[in-house]
């Protein structure tokens, strides 16, 4: 059992910088999460940490140990890979038991820890059939089983469900949340899933061209993303951005846009009268755009008079693509409403936006203000 | 699974439709089976005529074609005799050299795929430096022809020739001796599994860094992780993964040195040593009326080869690496 500490860790490929300055502490037991869109470095990261790539700059500490001149093997990790990267000439016992048997275990050690993993992970039917007789299914626990059974004090799993079909990602999601539970050990976990973050992650870092933009908790970074990447990135559908500006209007704080005044809410006015007359973009999520038939007294300032583009129904909810009336920013924005709000495309239409849950973000630096 | 579904639904059916559909189906591939068988019963025709004629008294062959015998048969008349065989075998060394094609052919295509394998490995797996350069260099001697180093090879060997010979052991069971001639250079089995070693890596090197190559790298990484040393790997994972290729790598090596002349002749004088292509080749010269001796001492040649490619063909279908990763 250990933690695991990136410390200014930076790695260069030629000239291009996979992965920059990044520091991290993980607790033991911790499930960090690190997720990111594809090229932000996250798997890198986790490669240097498993010893398959050189440190460019900077440490990485697994327990108090330092590691960066620490072979692989030694490292005290074990990692599931994508493509699972079964031996498949050997059994699924065999599979398992590669990694200790080198290391010189007693065979009766090594079948009681294969024994026991199997039954965890419910494969104990299938230790004696070679990988290409298994389901993807089996093959991702075989996978699993095989860093199991090392005990290691780190696990590394690089992107274990994409491989998965969408229900089974969705099972062994939450197995791989019992098992973490059951294992209590460290987990270092990459994804470009973001719904895979916030289900498993106990904290979720958000990285984007090898800089870490934000690690929290995943309600944390939902509620108050750090910039305006993470506020897009995570939460599906994605946050709408407005370009506008900070305005006072009748000596209140009002975010204007295209010559739209949207009155800021009370609580976050104190922090942007700072920011009074600079560029900003707007950001307010679909699930925080309220039909204005369900909120009869909403305030006229935060209403606003759309027309339906695409309505996309979904059973449990409904996406509308809505066209504000007066030109705000770029095409349409989306709206996430409940089944009872029953509309056609072409239609008119009222939104409230809950000016509570709004988001406003430095234009250049994309930093949140609120 | 879902084949199962298909046949009963099918059993469902009327059965004359699909009895129909089947016919139908065999007369739309009718054309290419009788393409295909005939192309095959022509590209026999000159081994079958070859075993036919290794079969027939000396008279027959210079008095008829071989396809005599074939309708004499049918006539039930029977003219076949296997003496050409006994005489080849007892009287013209060919089992002597049937034994030294052996002893060259299964050392030099050992050595060669051991040594390829290793050098494979490193170039698609271990970094160090001037590797690319090294490997380039490696594939650039496919190009040199083989003919234009005989001479220079010929010339070193002559120079290195030690004074001392081998032992040659009796093998009393199977009627011959094997090994013998001198320690290396001409005249020397080992200087001649060295000679066909070295004209063989190149290709070899190259066929195997490319399968080597091909392997997915996770599983390298997580036999690293597993805690397994280049060794093992090599062992462990990459031999067991490469069934299919060494098998080809078997085939291509062993035909080479089994039928190579060249390189026997020039470095090989004592007919004590000689390969079965030198011995034919002098049967060639000096009983050139003897056309029925060299029928036999060609089919002899080609048993081995034959033996091997069907003892090893299950590896080119069977696809090994199926399971590894998702696919």
């Amino acid at each position: 059992m250990a933690g695991v500490t990136f410390d200014h860790v930076t790695k260069r490929f030629d000239s291009t910088e996979a992965v920059n300055d990044f520091s991290l502490e993980i607790p033991d037991k911790e499930f960090l999460v690190l997720v990111g869109p594809s090229g932000s470095g996250k798997s890198t990261a986790l490669r240097m940490l498993a010893g398959l790539e050189e440190i460019t700059e900077g440490d990485i500490y697994i327990g108090d140990r330092l590691v960066n001149n620490i072979p692989a093997k030694d490292r005290d990790i074990a990692m599931v890979f994508q493509s699972y990267a079964l031996y498949p000439h050997m059994s699924v016992y065999d599979n398992m038991a590669f990694g200790l048997s080198l290391r010189k275990m007693p065979k009766e050690e090594i079948r009681r820890r294969v024994n026991e993993a199997g039954e965890i992970l419910g494969i104990e039917e299938l230790l004696k059939r070679k990988p290409r007789a298994l389901s993807g299914g089996q093959r991702q626990r075989v996978a699993l089983g095989r860093a199991i059974v090392r005990e290691p004090a780190v696990f590394l799993m690089d992107e274990p469900l994409s491989n998965l079909d969408a229900k089974l990602r969705v099972q062994t999601r939450a197995e791989l949340a019992r098992l973490h539970e059951r294992l209590q050990t460290t987990v270092v976990y990459v994804t470009h899933d973001q719904i895979e973050a916030m289900t498993l992650g106990t904290r979720v870092a958000v990285l984007d061209y090898g800089v870490l933009q934000q690690v929290d908790t995943p309600q944390n970074l939902y509620t108050n993303p750090a910039n305006k990447f993470v506020a897009g990135f995570i939460g599906s559908p994605a946050m709408n951005f407005f370009d506008g500006q900070l305005v006072t209007v009748d000596g209140t704080t009002c975010c204007q846009i295209s010559g739209f005044n949207l009155k800021m809410d009370k609580a976050k006015r104190e922090v942007l009268t700072k920011h009074l007359g600079e560029e900003v973009t707007f950001g307010i999520r679909p699930e925080h755009i309220v039909d204005r038939r369900l909120m009869p007294d909403a305030p006229s300032e935060a209403v606003v008079k759309t027309k339906i583009d695409v309505m996309e129904p979904l059973g449990n909810e409904i996406f509308l693509y809505l066209v504000p009336k007066l030109k705000l920013g770029e095409g349409s924005f989306m709206a996430r409403m409940g089944p009872e709000t029953w509309v056609r495309p072409g239609q008119e239409f009222e939104v409230v936006f809950d000016m509570t849950k709004v988001h406003v973000f430095e234009k250049e630096s994309g930093k949140a203000i609120v | 699974m879902s084949r199962r579904n298909q046949s009963t639904g099918a059993k469902a059916a009327p059965r004359a439709a699909s009895r129909a559909q089947s016919l139908k189906r065999i007369a739309a591939r009718l054309p290419v089976h009788l393409t295909l068988i005939g192309l095959m019963i022509l590209w026999s025709i000159p081994t079958i005529a070859l075993l036919i004629g290794s079969f027939r008294e000396p008279t027959a062959i210079s008095a008829s074609g071989w396809w005599n015998a074939v309708t004499d048969a049918f006539q039930g008349t029977f003219n076949l005799t296997i003496n050409n065989y006994k005489e080849v075998l007892q009287a013209r060394r060919m089992w002597q050299s049937f034994l030294n094609s052996l002893f060259i052919t299964i050392p030099s295509t050992f050595l060669v795929i051991l040594v390829a394998a290793f050098a494979a490995y490193a170039f698609a797996w271990m970094k160090f430096p001037g590797r690319n350069i090294l490997f380039l260099v490696v594939v650039a001697l496919l190009v040199v022809p083989l003919q234009m180093t005989l001479i220079p090879v010929l010339r070193l060997y002559v120079e290195v020739t030690p004074n001392v010979n081998l032992p040659s052991v009796e093998l009393p069971v199977l009627g011959g001796t094997i090994g013998g001639g001198k320690i290396f250079g001409v005249n020397s089995f080992v200087g001649l599994w060295v000679a066909h070693v070295a004209y063989g890596l190149p290709f070899a090197i190259f066929l195997l860094r490319s399968f080597f190559g091909a392997l997915p790298k996770e599983l390298f990484e997580s036999a690293y992780l597993d805690g397994a040393s280049d060794l093992r790997v090599f062992f462990r994972i990459v031999l067991p993964l490469s069934g299919p290729v060494i098998a080809a790598l078997v085939i291509f090596q062993f035909l080479f040195v089994w039928q190579d002349l060249l390189v026997a002749l020039v470095l090989l004088g004592d007919p004590d040593l000689a390969p079965m292509m030198l011995t034919i080749n002098s049967l060639v010269s000096s009983f050139g009326s003897d056309f029925q001796l060299l029928t036999a001492a060609a089919f002899i040649s080609m048993i081995v080869p034959l033996f091997i490619f069907f003892a090893l063909q299950r590896y080119f279908v069977q696809g090994i690496l199926a399971g590894s990763v998702k696919g």
